[in-house]
């Protein structure tokens, strides 16, 4: 009786190069769909001050985001992949943000424009501003600037394609896979938003001086 | 009648749908058009009730852009409050610039040298031909004509925003009037290719018009739909190009005579209906003079400082006062309110916001319209929410 | 365009009795205000927008202003004429005190423009006007319970962050993190 055959190795990339120089293509599923995905990110429709100016500007004819795959911007959420919070999040305007965000389906992934999204920006010191969209809603790509040029913003839709890559398709399919798919909507409470974060998506961050003061 | 549940039908949930009860109208229809809707300029919300397609009542809600520009300028000294007027009209930073700009030397009674002023009536007027391009395509946009006149608008957009950046440093938030000039000094290179641009950019109105003014699409959405009439807009402090369509001659650039425009010619154009057509001609025939008066100021450039050598750059305390300043911006009469009582901040900071006061009359234009011309009713109004709520 | 006083003379002969004070303007804008008493502000805002003379039919911008240390709230109109091309007069009111006498009449039923901007003046200072058709809060949600454009308002605490922290960021600060890193010690 023969003896079972060694487990044959995986084919390197070396292999893989080689086959596609003679047109066989070899992948699996999951690259296959991780690649379609990355390639075909269609943003929400949603600008929320002076950077969805840019964002517009880069959908335009100079910048041309939909050579990168985004040849759409979908009005519902439901149509969406990508939420491009780009603008100034006030604390009116948070719930709304959560709940489309809940609204899209997943996979879905989240980028944070500008300064006033990643932290609230020049506006910080605001009784209506949330000091950024990270406290309700997991953020996959931060771009700073305060507007970012369109060209940040499509850097920063690459380097999501390749983070979209990175990840295998499994049950959540989430780039960061972090948090619930459902977020929990703020309400509006009597000197500020109830609960003011999202206890299980953001902590405070610790705040120590190194001179110990 | 059997009222389907729309309640469930809904997928925001919340009073987003609601059927209204009317015994004289029947059943009305409440939709919450906004925050997140791709029509409504940025993020503003009208509560529209209809009977059927007709508009019976809108109420719009303000302030899902509130960022307490106003307290930040409290706490702020005035030189470092100009970026943020950057942000107040997002698209027309310059002339907000020079608004707040022309409102503290009010106050301190700072005088500007005539090339500044020279310089900024070219960026004014550039600023202008930018917004009331953009304004085009997204009227446009909003009528139906998905992106093709936007990617024209901002074609044109991206020269002039070239030449905001070789100038000031950045694209939109130019942060370029200062107290008593101008931050920087144009250059003979850039002022070549100002020239360029204004030489060139009757060519693509042309262009423009031929695909839209004659348009029959555009003609059937527009005219005879928002009809303005010129008492309610006055009472309901309406400026800028929307006065000037419905027949009102009230052009601050005529009227107050403040900057270089005492010395420049130029028409004001008016409008005869008031209608959401003579609002957007208004807009083009504004821009053609706009071409003129950035051909006569490029001609005319005087040598001399950019900035008043007696400009205080430093610790600048105006003295005890009040002023109020103002300039015809593009979207209408932008004006700043300051009150200072001595220190290095203002004392109180207000904006006088064209764009939240211009929205006063959005329900009588509106009423007895469909939903869809209510939609590109509030596109010819031209509004931008960094502006109405600040 | 008449100085203040001789609009102020005017408008005691259209109103007569009114209760109106004229207050000069150091700063070399040289916009003098003039102040209305309580009472009969609508009748002179009537008079100020139809008088052949004046015919101030634009009002362009409603203020409000908090003014602890006198006592009071204030509100400042411009106005302008677009007839004859003049302008701005600068009127204003003041409420009793900042506490519960806080009503003023609203001058909305003589410019319309005033609705949206006295809305906020309610939202943001918490003057309420008598006679506006539709009093409620503008730029904050209708749950929104302070003031916030008062000078003594206090903002919620919102775990501002920054690399350098100092100044009230650090006072803010130290009340979520009481205790600072310890220094190290000599290794045991």
């Amino acid at each position: 009786m023969s003896e079972p055959e060694p487990p044959k190795a995986a084919p390197t990339d070396a292999d893989r190069a080689e086959l596609r120089r003679h047109g066989v293509l070899l992948t699996s599923m999951d690259e296959l769909c991780a690649w379609g995905r990355s390639h075909s990110v269609w943003p929400l429709q949603f600008g929320l001050a002076c950077c969805a100016i840019e964002m517009i500007a880069a959908s335009m004819a100079r910048f041309d985001i939909a050579r990168f795959g985004s040849e759409v911007f979908r009005a519902s959420p439901r149509q969406a992949d990508l939420l491009i919070v780009s603008g100034t999040v006030t604390k009116k305007m948070a719930p709304a943000v959560v709940r489309l965000w809940n609204q899209m389906p997943d996979p879905k992934y989240c980028i944070a424009m500008g300064a006033c999204a990643i932290s609230g920006g020049p506006f910080k010191q605001g009784y209506n501003v949330l000091k950024g969209i990270d406290r309700y809603v997991p953020v996959d790509i931060y771009i700073p600037g305060c507007p970012p040029r369109p060209e940040a913003l499509l850097h920063g839709l690459m380097r999501l394609q390749e983070r979209i890559r990175e990840r295998a398709v499994d049950g959540a399919g989430r780039v960061t896979g972090a948090a619930a798919a459902e977020c929990p909507v703020p309400e509006y409470g009597g000197h500020d938003l109830e609960p003011p974060q999202n206890p299980g998506l953001w902590q405070p961050p610790v705040l120590v001086r190194k001179d110990g003061a | 009648m059997n009222v389907p549940d729309l309640q469930a039908l809904a997928s925001v949930p919340g009073p987003a749908i609601r059927a209204v009860h009317d015994e004289f109208h029947g059943d009305l229809l409440e939709v919450s058009m906004g925050p997140h809707h791709p029509s409504t300029h940025g993020v503003f919300r009208m509560i529209v009730t209809l009977d059927g397609e007709t508009v019976v009542k809108l109420k719009p809600v303000f302030g899902y852009l509130h960022r307490n520009h106003e307290k930040i300028g409290e706490n702020t000294s005035y030189l470092a409050s100009m970026p943020y007027t950057d942000r107040l009209d997002y698209f027309c930073s310059m002339t907000n610039n020079w608004a707040y700009a022309l409102a503290v030397e009010k106050l301190a009674g700072q005088a500007v040298p005539d090339r500044a002023e020279y310089v900024r009536v070219i960026l004014a007027e550039l600023t202008r031909l930018l917004n009331h391009t953009c304004l085009a395509g997204f009227l446009l946009q909003d009528g139906g004509a998905s992106g093709t006149p936007l990617m024209y608008a901002f074609r044109e957009r991206e020269k002039i925003l070239d030449l905001f950046e070789s100038l000031s440093g950045s694209r939109m938030m130019c942060n370029f009037q200062r107290f008593g000039g101008c931050r920087v000094d144009p250059d003979p290179a850039w002022l070549a290719a100002a020239r360029t641009l204004a030489d060139g950019y009757g060519r693509f109105l042309d262009e423009f018009e031929r695909l839209l003014t004659g348009n029959e699409i555009l003609m059937a959405r527009t005219q005879g739909i928002g009809r303005l009439s010129p008492a309610l807009a006055v009472g309901a402090g309406v400026t800028g190009p929307i006065l000037r369509a419905s027949g009102v001659d009230y052009d601050l650039r005529k009227v107050d005579g403040y900057g270089a425009y005492p010395r420049l010619k130029f028409r004001v154009p008016l409008g005869d209906h008031g209608d959401t057509y003579d609002r957007y001609m208004i807009r083009v025939l504004e821009m053609r003079e706009s071409i003129s008066l950035l051909q006569q100021a490029l001609a005319d450039l005087p040598a001399g400082p950019i900035m008043d050598p007696k400009a205080k750059l430093r610790g600048f305390r105006p003295k005890a006062g009040e002023a109020y300043g103002r300039i015809e911006g593009p979207k209408g009469e932008i004006g700043f309110y300051l009150i200072s009582e001595g220190g290095p901040n203002p004392y109180r900071y207000r904006v006088r916001p064209p764009s939240l006061i211009n929205l006063t009359i959005l329900e009588d234009l509106c009423l007895g319209h469909s939903i869809a011309d209510a939609v590109v009713i509030l596109g010819s109004i031209d509004i931008v929410l960094g502006e109405v709520d600040r | 365009m008449e100085s203040a006083e001789q609009i102020r003379e005017r408008i005691l002969a259209g109103v007569p009795g009114a209760d109106i004070s004229v207050l000069p303007n150091p700063a070399p804008s040289a916009q003098h205000s003039i102040l209305l008493g309580p009472g009969r502000a609508r009748e002179i805002a009537i008079f100020l927008r139809d008088a052949p003379g004046l015919k101030l039919d634009l009002c362009s911008n409603a203020t409000g202003v908090d003014w602890p240390q006198h006592g009071y709230l204030e509100v400042v109109y411009h106005l302008y004429s677009v007839e004859l091309k003049h302008g701005p007069v600068v009127i204003r009111q003041r409420t009793a005190n900042r506490g519960d006498a806080v009503t003023l009449p609203s001058l909305t039923p003589v410019w319309r423009s005033c609705e949206f901007q006295e809305r906020e003046i309610f939202d943001l200072f918490g003057v309420v006007f008598d006679g506006h058709p539709d009093l409620r809060r503008l730029l904050m949600w209708d749950e929104f319970k302070d003031h916030p454009m008062r000078k003594d308002y206090v903002e919620p605490d919102d775990f501002e962050w920054e690399p350098t922290p100092h100044g009230d960021v650090l006072a803010k600060a130290r009340g979520h993190y009481p205790a600072a890193v310890p220094k190290e010690g000599p290794a045991p």
